[in-house]
């Protein structure tokens, strides 16, 4: 087909009155060819989101699309601030605009089997018989390779593992075979080595059907991987445009080589000197156990370990990375460690003290020593609550009196740089970051030894991510706290942990100092995940084929090999 | 402020509000409202039509000149003075009754919701109370313990209470999981402080949204308590009560029910419009805050 598949032209939609910015996207212009991956690339906030919604049709109430021209194929979606009638984009939908979402779990109906949902779309938009949909979606199921594709129609969303569901939302999207694939963050919600199976099924679907992928992502990594041409996106602004290899390798503006700086590297830096070496250690699991089951009248039945045996201690001073994937049981094993929930079997020392099956009243006295930041920045502080007052709320459990702890919530707003005066205030009265902040303050407030942070940088954009890996960096060097770092992506291993333990089905499988256990790892399992890991080093390494060549059975999409290169 | 003026800003809550605030005026205002004691009988007006007047005898033997905005029932009452009066009494039991069923239910709620132990025993409690029809238990209450003010309002009030522990319950063990709730945990803060401090502020908006629904439900149970002759005693004005009184002479005098139904009608109306109003902006699952 000549011409772009999608043409945005100066698109410009407004946010409702009173909100930080005027415009959600202004003034975005884009195109896409057939065969070609447009990867539209922006913090949270960017407006990256809203530009996907607007080509489906799927604005929420309150962004108004003000100016610009929108073209699908044939289709003038959008021009001037008219829109097409709700019953023509209906009809467009699923046939000429397919859309993978960010989190299969509510893409999906939990209520219909998997294969009844893809045939709705089916009998929406086709007129065919039920043998002919049945085998048509059987078809793509095996397509997407879904295992087994028989018993996937019969199965309910919930039964399917998350990279299976999602790749029932991405048949769903692209069984009509549409001339544009929109995937709105199709892999954040995964485990690094399902994103990478993921991100191999797109890039193979594309390469079979040549349709034109808008690909929206935080990730520059992967960009690197899948990315044809890149749009870099920054408060509804458009910073960056131009060829994948040219946008990532020789980046112009200011912005985008930030973003491109704060991906943390999988190289992992030269290890530091460790502190102590000769000292007991801090923290220590022995043969720690937690089992779930449902719970019988008498006995419990169908017991689930979600954790078996695991060992690991804790120097003062030191930082342990936990990685694996989700349901792992690194999760599981950090609130054991600090005792939110209670092991099943095993031996948990804090310094010298044995914690297991002590009471809640009597771990209390002792709750100082261990502390916790969680994932998610949003409710992590307790929302009616002046966060002031959550800074001290541990010293003051402790028995600081008022004058000391309003003394410390100012020295602790200091460490972590924000301003004194923001301590009347509520949460929602920070951004996302500078609540991770918070967080880190309040659990330092009562002088721990071991900090836990569960994925305390998960949910945070690369740039603020880089900025709180600093500070705990900094936290660490001055006050000589040990760091227990749950995370599932690695490259932020790589570069805070001294050492990592590689967890897997809620073993510990594998474990070493960092640098050692990057550059030679012992299981399969460890390989796997740091094939899988999307990283700027592939690229700037091997330029772009990394990640395609794991896989020989898979048709290869290349950068320059693909039709249309204009 | 801002919260303040947020819910200000949506129609139902303005206009329950509006209605609630008047009748509570009217009720508070009665005296200076051309009333009379509502207790007053004048043999000489007994069921005279809306608009009449006269010289009205006072019990204290005074005569006034008094209209009968809405006529007098079959004991030369005027259903004027007794409907506003009646307004101070029938609030009175639903905005009681529904702070007791409230803090009652919270308090049950939080503790069923936090410790396992007393949700078992609890939540049976619960269910069997709610396996008992509301009036009904109602109705046996008042009959036990005779019929008071206090005894109106506990009646009305503790078949609602499992309604509200339930919902307090459901809402602790969803709060219990929330990070900011196990970091107040390993910062060692009791559990006392925990429900006090981090679980009930956040469980304030949709109990407030519940308090109005109980508060017109019982507004309506003391009506329905008192027409069955079980709710206050006959001396006491309530909607209900004047209009039990009024059912008597229903075909020749319809004003007697229809005056105080008038009254009792757009009160449950504004209590529910300000619950569902209340509900859209403070509930977190119809919240549109960014």
């Amino acid at each position: 087909m000549a011409g772009p598949i999608l043409e945005i032209e100066r698109l410009r939609i407004a946010l409702p009155a009173h909100g930080d910015r005027e415009f959600a996207v202004d003034e975005v212009s884009l195109t896409i060819h057939a065969g070609h991956t447009l990867c539209v690339v922006g913090e949270s906030g960017s407006g990256k989101s809203v530009l996907a919604m607007t080509v489906m049709g799927l604005l929420g109430r309150g962004l108004t699309p003000l100016a610009g021209r929108i073209r699908l194929g044939d289709s003038i979606l959008l021009e001037e601030g008219r829109r097409l009638r709700e019953s023509q984009w209906r009809a467009l939908r699923g046939v000429q605009m397919g859309m993978v979402f960010q989190e299969p779990t509510t893409a999906l109906n939990p209520v219909l089997s998997c294969g009844e949902q893809v045939d709705e779309l089916l009998r929406a938009h086709t007129g065919w018989g039920r043998k002919e949909r049945q085998s048509r979606v059987l078809e793509t199921f095996s397509q997407v390779l879904l295992p087994n594709p028989d018993r996937i129609y019969q199965t309910y969303p919930h039964q399917l593992s998350g990279g299976q569901r999602q790749r029932v939302v991405i048949a769903m999207a692209m069984i009509l075979k549409p001339a544009l694939l929109i995937c709105d963050e199709p892999t954040t919600a995964l485990d690094v080595t399902t994103q990478a199976e993921i991100l191999r099924l797109i890039a193979r679907l594309q390469a079979d059907e040549g349709s034109a992928v808008l690909f929206i992502t935080h990730d520059m990594g992967v960009v690197a991987e899948i990315a044809h041409e890149v749009l870099v996106m920054h408060e509804g602004r458009s910073v960056e445009q131009g060829k994948a290899a040219s946008v990532l390798g020789e980046p112009r503006e200011a912005y985008t080589r930030m973003l491109l700086a704060s991906i943390p590297s999988m190289v992992p830096p030269p290890p530091r000197a460790r502190p102590g070496g000769t000292q007991a250690p801090i923290l220590r699991a022995l043969g720690v156990s937690k089992t779930y089951g449902e719970r019988g009248w008498r006995q419990r039945h169908g017991a689930k370990a979600a954790l078996s045996e695991a060992s690991l201690a804790v120097w003062p001073g030191e930082t342990v990375g936990v990685v694996g994937e989700s349901g792992s049981g690194k999760s599981t094993l950090a609130r054991c460690l600090i005792r939110l929930i209670e092991p099943s079997a095993g031996a948990i020392h804090w310094g010298e003290t044995a914690v297991e099956g002590l009471s809640e009243a009597r771990l209390r006295p002792l709750r100082s020593k261990v502390q916790i930041v969680f994932q998610d920045p949003n409710r992590s502080l307790n929302p009616r609550y002046p966060v002031g007052k959550s800074l001290i709320e541990g010293a003051i459990n402790f028995g600081a009196n008022a004058q000391d702890a309003h003394a410390l919530a100012l020295e602790l707003m200091d460490r972590v740089r924000l301003p004194r005066v923001a301590l009347g205030r509520y949460p929602h009265q920070f951004s996302g970051g500078q609540r991770q902040r918070l967080a880190i303050a309040r659990a330092l407030a009562c002088r721990p030894e071991v900090l836990i942070a569960d994925e305390a940088v998960s949910a945070l954009d690369v740039s603020i991510q880089a900025q709180i890996l600093d500070l705990l960096r900094e936290l660490q060097d001055e006050l000589g706290v040990a760091l227990l770092f749950i995370t599932h992506d690695l490259r932020v291993a790589a570069q805070l942990c001294d050492r990592v333990v590689v967890m897997e089905a809620g073993k510990i499988i594998e474990e070493g100092p960092t640098g050692e256990l990057f550059r030679n790892p012992q299981r399969d399992y460890t390989r796997r995940l740091l094939a899988a890991a999307p990283s700027l080093d592939r690229l700037r390494e091997s330029a772009h084929v990394g990640l395609l060549e794991t896989d020989p059975a898979a048709p290869l999409f290349l950068g320059d090999s693909s039709p249309c290169a204009s | 402020m801002k919260n303040l003026s947020r819910l200000w800003s949506n129609t139902a809550v303005r206009i329950g509000l509006s209605v609630f605030v008047l009748l509570i005026g009217l009720g508070t205002c009665a005296p200076w409202l051309g009333t009379v004691d509502p207790a007053a009988m004048d043999s000489s007006f007994i069921s005279v039509a809306p608009g009449v007047a006269g010289e009205m005898t006072l019990p204290d033997g005074t005569e006034k000149q008094h209209t009968f905005w809405m006529g007098s029932d079959n004991f030369g009452r005027d259903i004027w003075s007794r409907v506003l009066y009646g307004t101070r009494v029938s609030l009175a039991v639903g905005m009681t009754t529904a702070l007791l069923a409230l803090s009652t239910g919270a308090l049950l709620g939080l503790l069923a919701g936090y410790f396992r132990l007393v949700d078992a025993l609890l939540m049976r409690l619960m269910d069997g109370l709610m396996a008992i029809p509301p009036v009904l238990l109602a109705i046996a209450l008042v009959a036990a313990l005779g019929a008071r003010f206090g005894t109106v309002v506990l009646a009305i009030a503790v078949p609602e209470i499992p309604r509200v522990t339930r919902l307090v319950r459901a809402l602790v063990l969803t709060l219990r999981e929330e990070p900011f709730v196990e970091a107040a945990r390993a910062l060692a803060t009791p559990p006392a402080l925990i429900l006090w401090r981090h679980i009930l502020p956040n469980a304030l908006a949709p109990l407030i949204v519940q308090g109005t629904f109980v508060a017109a439900s019982a507004v309506l149970t003391e009506a329905i308590l008192s027409f069955l002759g079980l709710g206050l005693p006959a001396d006491i004005p309530t909607w209900g009560n004047i209009m039990a009184e009024g059912r008597i002479q229903f075909t020749q005098h319809p004003s007697n029910v229809l005056f105080p139904a008038l009254f009792l009608v757009p009160a449950i109306l504004a209590i529910n419009l300000l619950g569902d109003g209340l509900r859209d902006e403070l509930d977190p699952k119809f919240s549109k805050r960014t």
